[in-house]
């Protein structure tokens, strides 16, 4: 086979003299004479296919040459990966496409000839174009053609039988679609959400033409590798001919994070020992850093630093996005902290915090020793009866007596314990507002115990009364049990307020474990990397030419982004919903607002 | 080429219905709404105003004012934006897919595309509405698991809401397209045997079927 160039072709076939040829005058071989292109045949069984053909948009203002991409007979659609500019020879294509081939494992091939002229073709040069399909024979044979400076093109797609059998070779149709090159590649489709009852392999049935089409430009990379400036046999023609996209910031980082990764995760498996280590497992210990959400929250961020600073690469986008999203809520965490201990600091906020604890705390033992003394005496109280009220009350009167000489007990180290917390900041502001969360825990303990007992008691109450209800419904109505207990709703008032303050601490914190920030951001920012679909729309149009359309991307909608990719939390999420809290609250079921462990699993 | 006909909505209103034939192969049909008129603006706008100018009696803060005018602000945005469809485009292209796109007052375009591989067929199904009786045009997407099932329907020109002899014209055009896609479709299979009719009809109780009737024409 001998170089194949233009000059030859405008020159007539078979010339002797073309510019530059190394060898031997070589021949290209004379086409069998055209079959005449007949239409849809009168007799034939098949009706005209409509064929489609995904042309980048980058290659449109290419010159002329060879169309390589792959073929997908399933949907009769070709996609175009590239332009094969002239000269070039055969071999050297066909050794590429080989190479490209076996590299990506996906089906390249030449599709047909692209013409990008200044007026009609010749004769000559039709006849040419239809040479080279004999040497790459292709079924079916695409011809596109571009006037140079207009917007009117024309494609034939072409059935060519062989110089065997010169009749039945079919035309048919072609429809033109138009796809982005470079946002094709680096998008991800998302299918639509299955059915429940489907398992995920059968969306690959489904699945189809399109996520075909985003798979075969996304796998054929290697054909993406070379450009215009490299020296080459072959020159090509796509969406990085004109140099490959890179940016230094980018290599640098790819360089760093090896040694940084490496580093990281040795000191992350220290620590991890570190923690594991047997002091910590004995009973008193353990029962504590169960209950202390602090060191779940800190388990938590450690478990995900491992896991972004593994040494092991992630195998599929969906972990990569994973990793990802888990560094930026990492980073913004810290970033938030730093802010909130500058504010701190820059405000000496500690020092009057320390200095206004004391008198509140005195202020509320005050106020709840009124209540109890009201609630112990007549007319409004516990009523259940006076030597009950009595004993309650003085039970509770004490836990407010202890509680109030420990705060007193205390009072002079606080300013010091708060300045030390002030600082974990440094670790994030979840690891802050854990720590907020569990001071109020121990400072409103005795609160807390309150609570219980006057929930189990209204509890006890609330099923006397439902099973008063269904009596009344049912058949009797019994005289001894009249009675309407309103106490609890006194006491309701400030332990709603602590209970409610801790329940929102923890599904903020929770909140911020869980976002996806990076899938967030990229949704901003490059909508097009996560797609849900696709969108079409139809180019200027004039009858005679083929049928044109624009494919764009689809962007994946916010709130799917957030279901798709929410990171999994370590704490109580789906039992400390709003509806559950404020649930609880109403029947008098029980809160612990300290977080319970193994409840969720990753 | 285009063609514009005038129908009206199940409430009254008046729609315009587009048609552009591009080829045998891509048709388009655009419904443009009923737009907001400026009766239901103002009077919406004045009873905003007069509540709030109410409760300014009753309080005394001129915040309320503000407020009230501000809420009216971006009450409105968020309707045009959110709520208000100005018009809905239903695009199919032979063996590609069909794709529907509603374009928002304040020009914002939501799209869905299904595959035509996922269209099992088109239909006009009739549903029984509070006290009305309407019809409406859907899409039936094939079960995956089933090749005759129907996994899902998904309803078109839910903001327009035209009546049956706007959805005939679709629906007439629509069911061309999808009887060449259907017949190109099979003879790639192999066969000469014509489609028929009972193929389209073997999908199990969605309500009456239009399309028996149309047959006969």
């Amino acid at each position: 086979m001998g170089l194949v160039s233009r000059g030859a072709a405008e020159a007539g076939l078979g010339a002797a003299s073309a510019v530059d040829r190394p060898g031997p005058p070589d021949a290209v071989p004379n086409p069998t004479p055209t079959p005449p292109a007949e239409g849809a045949d009168p007799g034939s069984s098949r009706p005209s296919m409509v064929l489609k053909a995904f042309f980048p948009t980058c290659c449109a203002s290419a010159d002329s040459g060879l169309l390589v991409g792959r073929w997908v007979p399933e949907q009769s659609s070709a996609v175009v990966l590239a332009v094969v500019h002239f000269p070039f020879i055969p071999i050297q294509v066909k050794e590429l496409l080989a190479q490209v081939q076996q590299a990506s494992q996906v089906g390249v091939t030449v599709l047909g000839t692209w013409c990008h002229r200044r007026q009609e073709p010749e004769e000559s040069l039709g006849h040419f174009l239809e040479g080279l399909g004999a040497i790459f024979s292709h079924k079916p044979w695409f011809q596109l053609c571009r006037e140079r400076g207009s917007k009117s093109w024309s494609c034939k797609a072409t059935h060519w039988q062989g110089p065997a059998s010169p009749a039945a070779s079919g035309e048919d149709q072609v429809m033109l679609i138009f796809y982005d090159q470079r946002k094709v590649l680096l998008s991800q489709l998302h299918p639509p959400t299955a059915l429940p009852n489907r398992q995920a392999g059968d969306t690959t049935a489904s699945a189809g033409g399109l996520a075909a089409v985003f798979d075969t430009v996304a796998r054929s990379e290697a054909l993406f590798q070379s450009d215009r400036f490299d020296e080459g046999p072959v020159r090509l023609s796509h969406w990085q001919s004109e140099g490959m996209e890179a940016s230094i910031l980018v290599e640098l980082a790819k360089w760093a994070a090896g040694p940084v990764c490496l580093f990281l995760a040795c000191l992350l498996s220290l620590i991890s020992a570190a923690s594991a280590c047997r002091v910590f497992k004995l009973w008193p210990l353990s029962f504590i850093w169960s209950k202390l959400s602090t060191c779940e929250q800190l388990r938590h961020r450690l478990e995900q630093l491992t896991l972004i600073f593994s040494t092991q690469k992630a195998e599929s986008p969906a972990q990569l996005m994973r990793k990802a999203n888990m560094l930026v809520s990492v980073l913004l965490d810290v970033a938030l902290g730093l802010m909130l201990l500058s504010w701190l600091h820059r405000k000496d906020l500690i020092g009057q915090l320390a200095d206004a604890l004391i008198p509140v705390a005195d202020h509320v033992a005050e106020e709840l020793q009124h209540l109890l003394q009201w609630l112990m005496g007549a007319p409004a109280g516990l009523k259940m009866n006076r030597a009950l009220d009595q004993v309650l009350g003085r039970f509770f009167l004490y836990h407010i007596h202890l509680w109030i000489s420990y705060i007193h007990l205390m009072s002079p180290f606080i300013e010091r314990i708060l300045w030390h917390v002030g600082l974990s900041a440094c670790l994030g502001l979840t690891v802050a507002l854990s720590i907020l969360s569990d001071i109020i825990a121990l400072l409103t303990f005795h609160i807390y115990c309150f609570y219980v007992y006057g929930a189990r008691l209204y509890c006890l109450k609330i099923h006397g009364l439902s099973s008063l209800w269904r009596l009344f419904r049912g058949k009797k109505w019994n005289v001894l049990r009249q009675r309407v207990d309103s106490c609890s709703y006194d006491l309701d008032q400030l332990r709603l307020l602590v209970v409610a303050v801790q329940g929102l601490i923890h599904l903020l914190v929770d909140l911020i474990n869980s976002l996806p920030l990076y899938s967030l951001g990229l949704r901003l920012c490059r909508p097009y990397r996560l797609a849900a679909g696709v969108k079409f729309r139809v180019l200027e149009h004039e009858t005679g030419r083929p049928l044109r359309l624009l494919m764009q991307i689809n962007p994946l909608p916010y709130s799917r982004v957030v279901h798709t990719y929410r990171l999994p939390t370590c704490g109580c999420h789906p039992k400390h919903s709003w509806g559950s809290l404020c649930r609880k609250l109403f029947f008098g079921e029980l809160i612990y607002p300290w977080r319970q462990r193994g409840n969720k699993q990753d | 080429m285009e063609d514009e006909q005038s129908f009206s909505d199940i409430c009254g209103g008046r729609l315009a219905l587009q048609r552009r034939f591009y080829s045998p192969s891509c048709l388009e049909f655009s419904l443009s709404c009923p737009r907001i008129t400026l009766r239901s603006l103002t009077a919406v706008t004045c009873t905003v105003w007069l509540a709030a100018y109410g409760l300014f009696t009753l309080c005394e803060n001129s915040m309320i004012l503000s407020a009230a005018i501000f809420i009216t602000l971006l009450g409105l945005l968020g309707y045009l934006h959110f709520v208000k469809i100005d018009h809905e485009t239903l695009l199919i292209i032979d063996s590609l897919g069909i794709q529907m796109t509603s374009s928002y007052a304040s020009g914002k375009e939501s799209t869905t595309f299904i595959e035509m591989g996922q269209v099992n067929d088109v239909v006009i199904n009739e549903a029984i509405y509070m006290q009305k009786v309407i019809y409406y045009l859907c899409i039936l997407l094939k079960d995956p698991v089933e090749p005759h099932g129907i996994s899902q329907v998904v309803p078109l020109f839910q903001s327009a809401k035209p009546r049956l002899d706007c959805l005939i014209e679709v629906y007439r055009s629509c069911q061309d397209i999808l009887a060449h896609q259907k017949a190109t479709s099979t003879s790639l299979e192999g066969g000469d045997r014509i489609i028929s009719a009972s193929n389209r009809r073997s999908h199990s109780g969605m309500g009456a079927y239009w399309h028996r009737q149309e047959d006969k024409r």
